[in-house]
């Protein structure tokens, strides 16, 4: 029996919950009041979520976990502000109240965005629980792991200390692969990043993209002061951290004069940069935010890449959600796949409709969501053996770490490959496969 | 000034009086907040995501595939009781009569035998719907004031309507002036409460297809 009881929160100081919802306050545009507004409590969202689903505990319903804000948005900032206040319609946020939703917030939602697919007024419930998460980041209720994380990632570059620095360690798997690193060269038209998911866990990842772009012979190169693709700031909801995090890359960026900014497999460091950096930035990148996976599709149409016939046999695919749901990156990764042949057979739920790996939000990281973090995967694992494919591949590392992890935990009997690594060793005329 | 001339008169004149002020306010309010630019580059040209959003305002009127198994039914409910009260709203002569002398506009009705059916069906499926959402502890959990007053208000004024039209309880005039009140009543609330969802869930729901299309995502 996996023990899924919600861990006991500490209270936020009540300066902090006024500090958090004139956090969220401030953040409330048009769009979101809109969203706020058109809820009708039908509860359908509920349907979307694999924190629901897998336990049929209603307080996991994605609207609800936005409730503490929503009660604060009509208290303070809408229309009927004045009569709710001057009735007592609706009461002040609650330190404890706050505190509450902690787990709901971070613990129990990946912000995979699934929920925004099935509401039938159309709100993207995923996008308030991320303006949430920045309320919840100013009242100090960030769970520690992201909060460190982000502090860490915004002082140093690096969410956390490592033995070697990440450059030194990007130049040692060079060396352990046999691959060129290119590095801090002065002017190219790539600029490369990698989630520090790839440099610490899976190295052969680093050297895959490293052995691609080469075989492509595209101009490009890592940057010692902008390495790390994932934003911490935006997992913890620090939106000021988030800034500064991403314009670490966009300053390195512009500094090799790139064209592009590719990331390579790591879903959030996608949105964070494709989808939310150039707000943040307050005015367009000037240059293309691409993913490694859309990049080399884009290079197979163009004639560029040509790929061997995989024999990896039966294959599925899982969609990391911050790429094909909230990314739309569906396409690019099936092209791939079909050049290679691979013998793919479809999750039920897949594409846009995907169920997260379940670690995505950064919830990998939070300690104490693991037990229920457990027991929501067991809706995707269950899937993926439903389609009866030894081997699943991704495009997102945090994702099979999930993964990895998943195995570890379940002794389950799938170990996740990237896609990237398929491509890499699928290159014809490259050689063996790093 | 006797019930039946204050609730069609008077009474009526203030209940769209508050209903328009309200409406406008309620989407006024929105105008006042701060409206962002997106600057991150779309994926798709603008006309492509304009088109995502109509689509989403049709689309999303029934579940994706992935979900109708577990929501078909649930939606099927809503969307039936809502069919039902249009039906009574439009297409019974007397309400056409009373829309045209509004708006200047008539058009066929369905015959009285056949709204009742109507009326009845939906009067039952009202009932359901309270039934789910007193059961359904999702949607017991998020329930609160403004769903049970907006339900029964408009429950009261389909209640009144068959009461008025079968000639049940009282005179004619009394049950029509009791009806035209409750209808009174549901214009003077409808600002305040989530009736305004009639408002809002067409552009909602273009909103947020035109974003998701605007990144190539599915909507």
């Amino acid at each position: 029996m996996i023990d899924t009881a919600i861990p006991v929160p500490v209270p936020a100081p009540a300066d902090s919950v006024v500090g958090a919802m004139k956090g969220f306050a401030q953040e409330i545009g048009a769009l979101s009041a809109f969203r706020l507004e058109s809820c009708i409590h039908c509860g359908i969202c509920a349907d979307a979520c694999h924190y629901y689903i897998a336990t049929e505990d209603p307080q996991y319903t994605p609207i609800w976990k936005v409730e503490p804000f929503k009660q604060a948005y009509k208290r303070e900032a809408s229309a009927l502000a004045p009569l709710y206040r001057l009735f007592g319609f609706k009461r002040e946020v609650t330190a404890d109240q706050l505190a509450q939703w902690q787990h709901l917030l971070f613990d129990s939602c990946n912000m995979c965005g699934r929920c925004s697919l099935i509401c039938p007024m159309g709100i993207d419930v995923a996008a308030l629980i991320e303006q949430s998460r920045h309320a919840m980041f100013e009242a100090g209720l960030a769970p520690k792991e992201l909060y460190d994380k982000a502090a860490h990632q915004h002082r140093t570059g690096q969410p956390e200390s490592s033995v070697e620095p990440y450059r030194d360690r990007l130049l040692s798997i060079g060396v352990q692969f046999g691959v060129d690193i290119p590095l801090d060269r002065p002017e190219v038209e790539v600029m490369l990043c990698v989630p520090r998911t790839d440099i610490e866990h899976y190295p052969s990842a680093v050297a895959a993209l490293a052995r691609v772009m080469g075989h492509l012979g595209v101009s490009c190169t890592f940057r010692s002061d902008g390495l790390v693709a994932e934003n911490y700031g935006y997992y913890a909801g620090g939106k000021d951290w988030q800034r500064d995090i991403s314009m670490r890359l966009i300053e390195q960026a512009i500094a090799c004069k790139a064209k592009i900014l590719l990331i390579s497999e790591c879903g959030h460091a996608y949105t964070a940069l494709r989808w939310e950096a150039a707000d943040l930035y307050g005015k367009a990148l000037p240059f293309k935010v691409l993913s490694v996976t859309e990049f080399l599709a884009d290079e197979l149409k163009a004639g560029h890449l040509k790929l061997a016939k995989s024999t990896d046999g039966k294959t599925t695919f899982h969609d990391p959600c911050q790429f094909v749901r909230k990314g739309g990156v569906n396409e690019a990764p099936r092209e791939l796949m079909k050049a290679m042949n691979v013998d793919l057979h479809e999750l039920e739920n897949h594409g846009g409709f995907s169920f997260c790996c379940g670690g995505g939000g950064g919830v990998i990281d939070i300690q104490q969501a693991a037990p229920l973090r457990y027991r929501t995967m067991e809706v995707k694992l269950r899937e993926i053996d439903d389609t009866g494919a030894q081997t699943l591949v991704t495009s997102c590392s945090d994702c099979r770490r999930t993964f990895d992890d998943a195995q570890a935990h379940f002794a389950w009997n799938k170990k996740p490959s990237s896609l990237l690594e398929l491509v890499a060793s699928n290159l014809i005329g490259a050689g063996d496969a790093p | 000034m006797d019930l039946l001339s204050f609730a069609r008169g008077l009474g009526l004149k203030i209940a769209i009086a508050v209903f328009c002020m309200g409406v406008a306010w309620r989407i006024l309010a929105f105008a006042l907040l701060k409206i962002r630019r997106d600057f991150n580059r779309p994926r798709e040209p603008i006309l492509k995501y304009l088109l995502g959003g109509l689509i989403t305002v049709g689309s999303r009127s029934w579940p994706h595939r992935e979900f109708i198994g577990r929501t078909g039914a649930g939606e099927a409910l809503g969307y039936s009781y809502h069919l039902g009260l249009f039906a009574v709203v439009l297409l019974f002569t007397p309400h056409i009569i009373f829309l045209g002398s509004l708006f200047g506009v008539t058009w066929p009705g369905l015959p009285s035998s056949i709204i009742t059916i109507i009326s009845v069906l939906t009067l039952t499926l009202f009932l359901a719907v309270l039934f789910r959402r007193v059961t359904n502890h999702v949607m017991r959990m998020l329930s609160n004031f403004d769903d049970y007053f907006s339900w029964f208000i408009t429950m009261l004024v389909l209640v009144t309507g068959l009461a008025a039209t079968a000639h049940v309880g009282a005179r004619y005039e009394t049950l029509l002036a009791v009806h035209i009140l409750s209808v009174d009543a549901l214009l003077i609330w409808f600002p305040f409460g989530k009736l305004m969802h009639a408002f809002y869930i067409f552009p909602s729901r273009a909103i947020n297809g035109a974003l998701l299309a605007r990144k190539g995502a599915t909507s």
